[in-house]
């Protein structure tokens, strides 16, 4: 662990540099913020709220990290590893630089209570953290039970929503699959985490079907009446590189399933797949549920978008896919991490006693591959507004790429390696 | 030779600023958003333009021309649309004041 002058030495270029930025107040604030934060969830929110906590307060205030697993699997670019193209291994990334470089102390368990009142935090090994203020970061859960048949069987029915053993069993699923098998892929309805996701994955995954198991078919079967992103650009992508693969199916609601036949019950019809890849109906991570909070629509959490402070538990703010969002804003980790930024600035001028920033500002950059190696991408903008008290998408700004790149399938993985760095190195 | 542009940007700090008098740290935050790309305080990682002490008046000359189409771009014209002169001025000062 380091002391206070240790890290102001790891970190003085960085330090040096915020004061040459006109920033005296900077640091003024910086000195008088002091207390405990802990941060429940080590994914883009939470990681990137450990780290900006430490260097924004010069090392002044203590960050504790409570995550479960020992290292952070991305998300984002799993679907090449779905696909093939990469392995577990290209997007796995340790803590060692949250705690060694940035003093972040680490813990690995899982929470069990969280008691608002008290601002204090239960971990299931039986100790108690005590904070000033807590950033909680939990990501999704998944609604099992909105599916009969569902529960317990994803080492059948892979969902590969959360990455890790279960991005590894759909690749090996889709390996063992027959030539001229069949994958089935259900979407849940909105809002989901990662919008383009699943029709990313469905373009990686017809792409390695097109070359290594011929005459195999994709099912797309969404609950949604249409393609949640970047429709355009998708359904070009399923006509021109898959029309013999990809059949894309809108409204498809999901009864049930049957693991033992992979047969997905659907409204209208009857699936059977080799591969049956469910992503399930989902809502904010069920450690939201200590808050004592009412969800809306009974699944996300309501916060107070200038600080990101959870509305009901003083004291708590929550960052991430969990959160109910402002208007147009998708659940990413891209906007995790823009979110734990908003957070960690307000936290800092809470415990200095200053006011938070009154206009934050967010944005949100996402890319998807259509192939190995082609990409497209959706950005937007989103301002505070004062009055409406939330983020607004500007107007006029953001938009996709007019078609799918290569430069663009650079700029993906470049994009991955520096949120990636952002938030853990 | 060095220290022209920062000096450049501060002035323009100054200019920028008094619309955020009331929030000193109005740059750091802004700046913050583009980290995910361009890397933390701007020291990209690779692969992304490192904007950590670029000189201000150029890298505010790119982003007003992204934003104008002089400059083509991917992404970068779609982005630089939502932020206001005044942020991006914060921003590109921000940077250039990074080692």
């Amino acid at each position: 662990m380091l002391n206070r002058r240790d890290f102001l030495k790891s970190v003085g270029a960085v330090a040096a540099g915020s004061t040459l930025a006109g920033a005296f107040s900077d640091r003024a604030i910086a000195a008088q913020a002091r207390g405990h934060v802990v941060v429940v969830g080590g994914g883009f929110g939470g990681a990137t709220a450990a780290k900006y906590l430490r260097m924004w307060s010069d090392g002044g205030v203590r960050v504790t990290l409570v995550e479960r697993q020992r290292e952070f699997i991305s998300c984002p670019i799993s679907n090449l590893v779905v696909g093939g193209v990469r392995q577990l291994a290209d997007i796995t990334v340790g803590y060692d630089n949250l705690r060694d470089k940035w003093g972040v102390e680490i813990v690995h368990d899982e929470v069990v209570g969280i008691d608002v009142g008290k601002r204090e935090i239960r971990l299931a090994n039986g100790d108690s953290l005590t904070y000033d203020r807590a950033i909680v970061a939990p990501g999704i859960d998944f609604l099992w039970d909105d599916v009969p048949g569902l529960a317990g069987n994803e080492d059948t029915i892979p969902h590969a929503w959360k990455a890790g053993p279960q991005t590894m069993l759909l690749r090996k699923q889709l390996e063992e699959m027959p030539a001229g098998g069949v994958y089935a892929m259900h979407i849940p309805m909105a809002p989901y985490r990662c919008p383009p996701g699943p029709y990313e994955r469905a373009c990686v995954i017809a792409n390695f079907l097109k070359t290594h198991k011929p005459g195999a078919k994709a099912l797309i079967l969404d609950a949604n009446p249409d393609i949640q992103s970047k429709k355009g650009l998708f359904m070009k992508a399923f006509e021109e590189r898959y029309g013999d693969i990809i059949e894309y199916r809108p409204n498809s609601r999901l009864l049930s399933v049957d693991a033992a036949n992979r047969k997905a019950e659907l409204e209208f019809s009857e699936v059977t797949a080799d591969v049956l890849n469910v992503i399930p109906p989902m809502r904010a991570g069920r450690i939201v549920d200590h808050l004592g909070v009412s969800l809306i629509n009974d699944r996300w959490v309501d916060v107070d978008y200038q600080t990101m402070e959870a509305k009901g538990a003083p004291g708590v703010h929550v960052v991430g896919d969990a959160i109910f969002p402002a208007p147009q804003m998708p659940k990413s980790g891209h906007l995790a991490n823009q979110q734990a930024k908003v957070a960690a600035s307000a936290v800092l001028n809470l415990l200095a006693g200053t006011p938070p920033n009154p206009s934050p500002v967010v944005m949100n950059t996402c890319y998807s591959f259509v192939d190995a190696t082609h990409v497209v991408h959706v950005a937007s903008v989103h301002q505070f507004d004062t009055a409406q008290h939330t983020f607004l998408p500007v107007e006029g700004a953001g938009g996709l790429s007019p078609a799918p790149t290569e430069l663009e399938g650079q700029y993906a993985h470049a994009w991955s390696r520096n949120i990636w760095a952002d938030m853990l190195a | 030779m060095k220290f022209t542009p920062v000096l450049a940007g501060l002035c323009l700090v100054g200019a920028a600023g008094i619309g955020h008098a009331e929030y000193p740290l109005a740059a750091r935050d802004l700046a913050a958003t583009c980290a995910n790309c361009h890397g933390t305080n701007g020291h990209s990682v690779g692969g992304m333009e490192a904007l950590a002490g670029a000189p201000a008046d150029r890298m505010l000359k790119q982003l007003m021309d992204f934003r104008s189409g002089d400059k083509p771009g991917t992404i970068m014209h779609q982005i630089t649309k939502g932020y206001t002169d005044e942020q991006l001025e914060l921003i590109a000062n921000f940077f250039a004041a990074q080692e």
